[in-house]
């Protein structure tokens, strides 16, 4: 039997549990009637579903960790038949034997190539039936004594809407611990894969070099450099500078008309226009960028004067990117200066001041906090944007402040490093993981100050 | 257009004001002059805070706010094109309900009129003119040391003082108080009016309160609006011992408010 029919059965057997508890709690109910009232604490179908979550999810769990652990215990099975002992030693080979073998014997596949994976076929063909029986025998027998557990339980009194009440609640608890526990596990594995990197090259080679040139196959004497800071600079100076020289200005601006000289009308049509722009995927500004913005900062460049700009310039990700931004940073700026109190502007609106006097001098200040909280945002968002920088900036890694000229950033690298042939035992590969490590570092820090600025700033204000 | 009236400060001939399509305030004609304290009283939603805030046309601010009628400034039409609301309001100045300093030094929230109107023309005279008001608000020998300190950590009371001190500091010759007093306790209440019995003769000072006894003890001259219409206006001795009006008698004596 299939995975998949087992589970349609387990949760057929679930209705069946569902439908016997009802049943026997309607039961109670009739019993029940005509006395004091209050003699069944619970609804039926709460009854209902006890029994068939009872019965249903120790099994379900069973099913999930059998799936993933069977495979290994078959592996052992058929590893420790006196017929492998003459399996290639070489991981390779061996692992190609043995995974052809299963194939057959699972019909993914019909005929050998390798004549020693032929006979293993049949051992294969054992072991899977027999741990596929034991899975199939472990799920029911956990339904049956879970159901059958809950069903005894049952009595008028019994306080099963009490009870459903908390298995809701460690279902809603089990969902928010999976985004939390999958964080963790991806901060994890980065840092796994970066201290593999870590050994086999100084991380003051990484942190502060600044001759950043990986080669895929290493050639005695050739120039394979890891230094970073190249594509720290590129970060920086396309995501933190050049970016938020766009966006700051453009989104604070427009935060300011929004909030202070917008009718209602104006603001009801400008504000979701401002959020569509969030919603462009960056794809889409990614070739903006390169097949319109970047030639013609090029072809601008070249009017100037300047002899080396290149076609994949920083300013066009930079500004493309900031584009992007301006809608965070807007929406942010927008929340700050709203949330400035009336009387704050009336107050200096009262002392003759005017509008753009009262902005300068006593909104944006009042509002700072929040605006930085804001730009610091954006700045996370910009460093850890992947797609415009792939397609308009460059794959050089210069250490330049020249803005027509090439430049790469960190997410760059991450891409170029992992598109390709892949072995994860290089520092090819591996400096993905430690680039990808620093980015998570960076952001997270932005995100965690930038959230308690803000927070500061609201609670200065209720 | 109305004619132009007498030695008055402030006058307004057949004023109405309009949230909307909502008339709040019903053809009000009213004199106010320089050496008395002026009083408007009434129950909540009488219309007296919107129109102390069309004297210094504060109502601009608020959208769909329309005022009709004429408001004059020493026979000057304040809402007349000639009239620039800014130097309207530094002439005009107001202190509001809630204590409402910047986010910034003593020192700064006085200064903070003084700089946008170009008053001081340089440190020293700066200095010299927060130093006054601060004194005439009668706040100075409290934070004299302490001017570089946040308006905001001030306590309620003498926040309010700051802001008036604030108004002062343009050297305005109306001040306008929308119910200053009703968020502080009865100690820094008792402080701002005994402050507006000293500025008293200096501004002509207008205060919009809830509080009946207040009005009896701060001001000179009272006048009583009801639903939007100004009902009775004159001595505040008269109003609260021998008022014209029923009305008038009935809030008074708290059959209603």
């Amino acid at each position: 039997m299939t995975g998949t029919a087992l589970l349609f059965l387990v949760l057929g057997l679930g209705l069946v549990a569902w439908i016997a508890g009802r049943a026997r709690a309607a039961a109670f109910v009739r019993a029940a009637k005509g006395g004091p009232r209050g003699q069944v604490n619970s609804l039926p179908s709460y009854h209902g579903w006890f029994v068939a979550i009872c019965a249903i999810i120790p099994a379900v769990f069973f099913m999930f960790v059998w799936q993933t652990i069977s495979p290994a215990l078959v592996t052992n099975t058929v590893l420790a038949s006196p017929m492998t002992t003459d399996l290639p030693q070489d991981g390779f080979a061996r692992a190609a034997i043995l995974s052809e073998a299963r194939a057959i014997a699972q019909g993914f596949q019909t005929t050998a190539f390798q004549a020693q994976s032929e006979k293993l076929v049949p051992l294969y063909k054992n072991a899977l039936a027999y741990y596929s029986w034991i899975g199939m025998a472990g799920t029911l027998a956990l339904l049956f004594a879970g159901g059958a557990f809950a069903f005894t339980r049952l009595k008028p009194d019994f306080r099963a809407r009490n009870k459903v009440e908390y298995l809701v609640m460690l279902a809603l608890l089990f969902a928010s611990l999976i985004a939390i526990f999958t964080t963790v596990g991806i901060f994890a594995s980065l840092i796994f894969e970066s201290y593999q990197f870590f050994s086999m090259v100084s991380p003051f080679e990484f942190l502060i070099g600044t001759n950043w040139n990986p080669k895929n196959i290493v050639t005695p004497g050739a120039d394979n450099g890891y230094g970073a800071i190249p594509l720290f600079w590129g970060t920086i100076f396309i995501g933190a500078i050049i970016a938020m020289l766009v966006a700051i200005p453009l989104g604070l601006m427009s935060a300011i008309f929004l909030t202070q000289y917008a009718s209602s009308n104006i603001r009801k049509l400008m504000k979701p226009i401002l959020e569509i722009l969030a919603g462009v995927p960056t794809v889409v500004y990614g070739y903006f960028a390169a097949l319109t913005v970047a030639p013609a900062i090029r072809d601008f460049a070249v009017m100037l004067g300047v002899s080396n700009a290149a076609s994949d310039n920083a300013l066009a990700a930079g500004i493309v990117m900031g584009v992007m931004i301006i809608p965070l940073v807007s929406s942010m700026s927008d929340d700050s200066i709203a949330a400035v109190p009336n009387a704050m502007r009336d107050g200096s609106l009262a002392m003759g001041a005017t509008k753009s006097e009262t902005i300068k001098k006593v909104l944006l200040p009042a509002a700072l906090p929040g605006v930085v909280g804001g730009v610091l945002l954006a700045v996370s968002r910009a460093i850890g944007e992947t797609m415009i920088v792939v397609m308009a900036a460059g794959y050089t890694a210069n250490l330049t402040a020249n803005p027509f000229d090439t430049i790469t950033t960190v997410t760059v690298q991450i891409v170029a490093l992992l598109t390709g042939d892949q072995d994860f035992g290089s520092p090819h590969t591996l400096a993905a993981f430690a680039l990808g490590l620093a980015l998570f570092i960076t952001t997270f820090l932005l995100n965690y100050v930038a959230l308690r600025v803000v927070k500061r700033y609201r609670e200065a204000y209720e | 257009m109305a004619e132009t009236p007498t030695h008055s400060k402030i006058s307004t001939r057949n004023v109405n004001v309009f949230y909307g399509e909502k008339k709040a305030i019903d053809n009000v004609s009213i004199d106010v002059d320089m050496d008395n304290v002026t009083a408007f009283i009434g129950p909540s939603g009488c219309g007296k805070s919107t129109f102390l805030r069309s004297l210094n046309r504060m109502n601009d601010t608020i959208v769909g706010a329309r005022v009709e009628g004429s408001i004059f400034l020493d026979g000057q039409d304040i809402y007349a094109s000639s009239m620039d609301v800014v130097q309207l309001r530094a002439r005009v100045g107001m202190v509001f309900q809630k204590p409402n300093p910047f986010p910034k030094s003593i020192y700064d929230n006085v200064a903070y009129g003084p700089r946008i109107h170009g008053l001081a023309s340089g440190k020293a005279e700066l200095d010299q003119i927060v130093e006054s008001s601060l004194t005439r608000a009668g706040l100075w020998a409290e934070v004299k040391d302490r001017l570089g300190d946040s308006g905001t950590a001030l306590s309620g009371g003498q926040q309010q003082r700051l802001c008036i001190a604030r108004a002062i500091a343009v050297d305005p010759e109306v001040i306008l108080m929308d119910e200053p007093c009703s968020a502080l306790d009865p100690i820094a209440t008792a402080r701002i009016e005994e402050l507006i019995h000293d500025l008293r003769g200096k501004y002509a000072i207008i205060i919009v309160t809830h509080n009946m006894q207040q009005a009896a003890r701060v001001s000179q001259r009272t006048a009583f609006f009801h639903l939007g219409n100004l009902i009775e206006f004159g001595e505040t001795s008269e109003i609260f011992t021998n008022p014209r009006e029923d009305r008038t008698k009935d809030y008074i004596t708290g059959r209603y408010g």
